[in-house]
């Protein structure tokens, strides 16, 4: 299973951070510190696999963001690269050319989109159309909702 | 209290803060705000103000105000109030927090909720979060869910009891038959959620294992369906059908046929298959044949498949893809030890990826390399890692030596072979090989004898281009002292001769005992190498007495020491410096002497610097008695004298050492009356009687008295005595080293034993001596000592 996946900048920022596993709040904040210093003092040209404890470390970059996910021992390395693989495309298909600021502003959307393709640190769909398809609808009702509603106020979703 | 603001405007001002400072005075604001906002009651802002939360507690500041607020959004019937409060939940709260109980109740409602999106959540939260209490209460719910509603709440479902397992793993019994059936759904989240959910299972439970190893053949149906299939959009990556499932199912025929023939055999066509049809061009490709590796090795596959599988990984090996080679290594890494002949038909390709430019991979490259090597491959393959020692990055130099020095040990072809590896390693990495490299290439060199002079020559060029290499320097210096003659001799078959002068030798040494970059240790080493030349240099031995005197001063105190001894070898034991300073011999490698053995008495000057722990070589016994005689030397205060023959160099007697021992009063024994004693030996005229002066019961003391009936003096006398382990032996000095003819004078020496544990008494004496010009040796055993005189 899949024990964290931190989505960080060039400079060490997080942008998002899903754990699968119960960790206090001060382990959780070293180990972003860890994965950052490592990810980010790999040479450009090394593999995607890291050894961090017991666990293997997989990490892609995508333009400016780095995906890093901390994996169980016995699991497959290049399905983890498949697996970072398929969440970009559903980032991308649902803000249309993501970049790095869409995940900062919309970072509640990234967690939705995430929540829909992972569960428990396993891969829950294996169809991009089936995941995209429930964002939309789940949006879709949301919306509904908020239309139906006695607010005058903006909530601020976009 | 200042307007909030939305969401975004907020997450634009943090950004825009230019400092720290004027960040954490934004959050500060806006999370006063958010909390005032959480104690009013509901005014619709409630979702958008944990939503700002949340994005501050990304950031890294606290939030644990908002844990009360996650509790009551999920209880909303609102479906964005829900969302962003699960959302909360799952960020905020984890098992150990206690509100995450509370939320237990709105988990039970939501699951089952007429919108299949609110069970979503509810079942996504349960996943992620789930406690052991929430697992148990909640079980029977997913359970239902996991038999009866559609493939979207179905595949939540499955993954939500893998967790539960995970966290309960007595739960499992409850969701065994709803998993079977799901292997029949179409649907691939749902088969994927299964295929997980009955690993897990497996995983925990050897009875369910057991059980499922019935489901092998619809897994292998599912699986080629999966591989023969056409292009199927939906599923479609890479060219591969949903490799996601495929390799799920691998892994679980994998668990299933581990240690079983019958589940092996089945699927045994099937891996074939799979490796030979799927392309592995793309990584989701590589990725299905990786996992059908693995699971080929595990399982009991026949032999035609696992070589298919090794070639499969050697054919990674030739990738591009960095990642794709840096795997099939990890993978080679595990089999090399079971499947080594196949392995062994990739070494070439594993070699080259010593020069990879990626440093995991060079890693990789290396353990397997050493694997690898055999009495077969071992000089071309020992090129290789010694071209790799050359450029290998810094952190993987002192593996590098000692795999190089383990694999060179094991399969060395000859010694010079070997000798000349450890030299290249010493040469090319000498910092960072291991301490008992300079022990072990010392005690290989004494071992090829033949080899001597060319070892000399080879290191004092090696000593002459470059003393920076501690060991090297070391191991040059115990050589040079040891086969200096060699050295000097010029000649040696194995290598061009040079001339090489003594006083080229002594400047060499001279530079390493004065250079800064020489350790404590191989100063040492180099004055004791100087030392050791003066017996074996003819012209300059006033310039090695010089060097020697001068350290006697030294700061250093080791070497102080090492130099006041030398000192006195040349003006007061000068008699015995050839002897002492003679060839080592042979260290045996499990020999006691090989180690520090118990020292006896006095100073015994090491052959070697002390600092090594198998250096003090003590003679071997020649015959082999009864009891296991251990030391052949004693004295206090003097140079050990081995055998054979001292030297011939005779000065006058040998003053006794007085230093005041109560003891020595016996030693003028010879002058009182004669109390009993025992002739021990008598031959060639020499006579050596033996009495006891004293007895107690842990010890005696015995004098020995030599006299002479022939017509010429003996000279150079020398008694040396040897006892069972557990005796302490000690031997004062000799009266003098000559008997006079005609027996008008005597020699005797007062020896000193200790038996604390109180064993049967022996003793063997070697007395040494030349008499008419003929050295003789002989040794007598002693089993009995006569009684005391009083």
């Amino acid at each position: 299973m899949m024990h964290f996946l931190l989505l960080f900048s060039r400079q060490g920022k997080l942008r998002l951070q899903k754990w699968f596993t119960p960790i206090p709040e001060r382990e959780k904040k070293k180990i972003v510190r860890d994965m950052t210093t490592m990810v980010l003092g790999r040479k450009p040209r090394s593999c995607n696999f890291l050894h961090w404890k017991d666990l293997k470390i997989v990490y892609k970059k995508y333009a400016s963001l780095y995906f890093c996910c901390g994996l169980d021992a016995e699991e497959n390395e290049l399905l983890a690269l498949e697996v970072l693989h398929r969440y970009v495309e559903l980032l991308d298909k649902y803000f249309g050319n993501v970049c790095e600021l869409d995940i900062i502003f919309n970072f509640e959307k990234a967690y939705f989109i995430l929540d829909e393709f992972l569960l428990g640190g396993e891969v829950q769909e294996t169809s991009k159309q089936v995941v995209s398809r429930s964002i939309e609808a789940s949006d879709m009702l949301q919306e509904a909702e908020v239309d139906n509603s006695d607010y005058d106020l903006e909530l601020g979703w976009p | 209290m200042s307007p909030s603001v939305r969401l975004q405007e907020m997450i634009r001002v943090i950004r825009g803060a230019r400092t720290q400072g004027e960040e954490r005075g934004v959050i500060q604001r806006e999370c006063a705000a958010i909390r005032a906002q959480f104690r009013q009651a509901d005014n619709g802002t409630r979702s958008h103000n944990l939503a700002k939360l949340l994005y501050v507690h990304m950031l890294g500041y606290p939030a644990h105000f908002g844990q009360m607020e996650c509790v009551r959004l999920i209880a909303s019937p609102r479906y964005n109030e829900k969302r962003v409060g699960y959302l909360g939940a799952m960020m905020l709260l984890d098992e150990k927090q206690d509100a995450s109980l509370l939320i237990t109740n709105s988990i039970k409602n939501d699951l089952s909720h007429s919108s299949q999106y609110v069970q979503s959540l509810a079942l996504c939260t349960l996943g992620c979060m789930g406690s052991a209490e929430m697992c148990r209460d909640l079980a029977p719910e997913i359970d239902r869910l996991l038999r009866a509603s559609n493939s979207y709440i179905k595949k939540k479902a499955a993954l939500c009891a893998v967790h539960i397992v995970r966290k309960v793993p007595e739960l499992g019994e409850l969701f065994t038959p709803a998993s079977r059936s799901l292997l029949s759904e179409k649907n691939h989240g749902v088969l994927h959620g299964a295929v997980v959910l009955i690993t897990e299972l497996c995983e925990r439970n050897p009875d369910t294992l057991e059980q499922f190893r019935k489901a092998v053949p619809e897994l292998v149906q599912i699986m080629k369906g999966l591989v023969m299939s056409g292009y199927s959009p939906e599923h479609n990556v890479a060219g591969i059908s949903d490799p996601f499932l495929q390799v799920r199912i691998l892994r679980l025929l994998r668990i299933l046929g581990r240690n079983n023939d019958t589940a092996s055999d089945a699927v045994n066509d099937l891996l074939a298959q799979v490796a030979t049809n799927t392309d592995s061009s793309k990584t989701a490709g590589s990725a299905v044949l990786y996992e059908t590796v693995l699971t080929v090795m595990d399982i009991k596959s026949e032999s035609g498949l696992r070589v298919l599988a090794v070639n499969i990984l050697g054919r990674f090996l030739l990738n591009n893809d960095r990642n794709i080679r840096y795997i099939s290594m990890t993978s080679l890494q595990k089999i090399v030890q079971t499947d080594h002949n196949a392995v062994q038909r990739h070494r070439g390709t594993i070699v080259d990826c010593l020069k990879d430019q990626d440093a995991s991979v060079k890693r990789r490259a290396l353990e397997l390399s050493l694997a690898l090597v055999s009495a077969v491959n071992i000089r071309s393959l020992m090129k290789e890692l010694l071209l790799f020692l050359s450029s290998c990055p810094p952190e993987l130099r002192a593996h590098t030596t000692s795999g190089i020095f383990n694999a060179a040990e094991r399969y060395a072809p000859s010694q010079r072979w070997h000798i000349d590896t450890i030299l290249h390693v010493l040469t090319t990495a000498g910092g960072d090989v291991r301490d008992e490299t300079v022990p072990n290439l010392i005690q290989l060199i004494t071992t090829a004898t033949e080899l001597h002079c060319y070892t000399v020559h080879k290191l004092y060029r090696a000593l002459v281009t470059d003393i920076s290499v501690q060991s090297l320097v070391q191991v040059a210096c115990w050589c040079i002292g040891e086969y200096g003659d060699l050295l000097l001799r010029g000649e040696c078959e194995e290598t061009e001769s040079v001339q090489v002068a003594e006083d080229d030798v002594l400047d060499a040494l001279e530079t390493v005992l004065q250079s800064h970059m020489s350790s404590p240790a191989t100063r040492g080493f180099a004055l004791t190498a100087t030392m050791k030349l003066s017996t074996r240099i003819t012209h300059n031995v006033d310039r090695i007495r010089s060097i020697v005197s001068i350290y006697g001063s030294c700061i250093d105190v080791e070497l102080q020491q090492r130099a006041v001894e030398y000192n006195a070898l040349f003006k007061k034991y000068d008699h015995m410096r050839a002897a002492v300073l003679e060839r080592m011999p042979v260290i045996d490698k499990s020999s006691p002497g090989h180690t520090n053995g118990e020292s006896t008495g006095g100073s015994i000057k090491d052959m070697e610097p002390t600092k090594r722990t198998q250096e003090v070589v003590l003679p071997q016994e020649p015959a082999n008695q009864v009891c296991d005689l251990l030391d052949l030397l004693g004295g206090s205060g003097e140079p050990p004298q081995p055998s054979p023959a001292l030297s011939t160099t005779a000065l006058g007697p040998v003053s006794s050492t007085a230093g005041g021992d109560l003891l020595d009063l016996l030693g003028g024994l010879d002058v009182t009356p004669v109390p009993p004693s025992v002739i021990v030996y008598e031959k060639n005229g020499v006579t050596l009687k033996l009495q006891t002066d004293k007895q107690t019961d842990t010890g005696m003391t015995i004098t020995l008295t030599a006299t002479n009936s022939t017509d010429r003096d003996i000279t150079s006398l020398t008694l040396q005595a040897a006892v069972p382990k557990s005796v302490q032996l000690q031997m004062k000095a000799p009266s003098g080293d000559v008997i006079p003819a005609h027996g008008l004078g005597q020699v005797t020496q007062t020896v000193l034993l200790n038996n604390p544990n109180k064993v049967s008494l022996k003793m063997r004496v070697r007395v040494c001596y030349t008499s008419q010009d003929v050295v003789c040796q002989d040794t007598v055993q002693i089993d009995s000592f006569p009684s005391p005189a009083w």
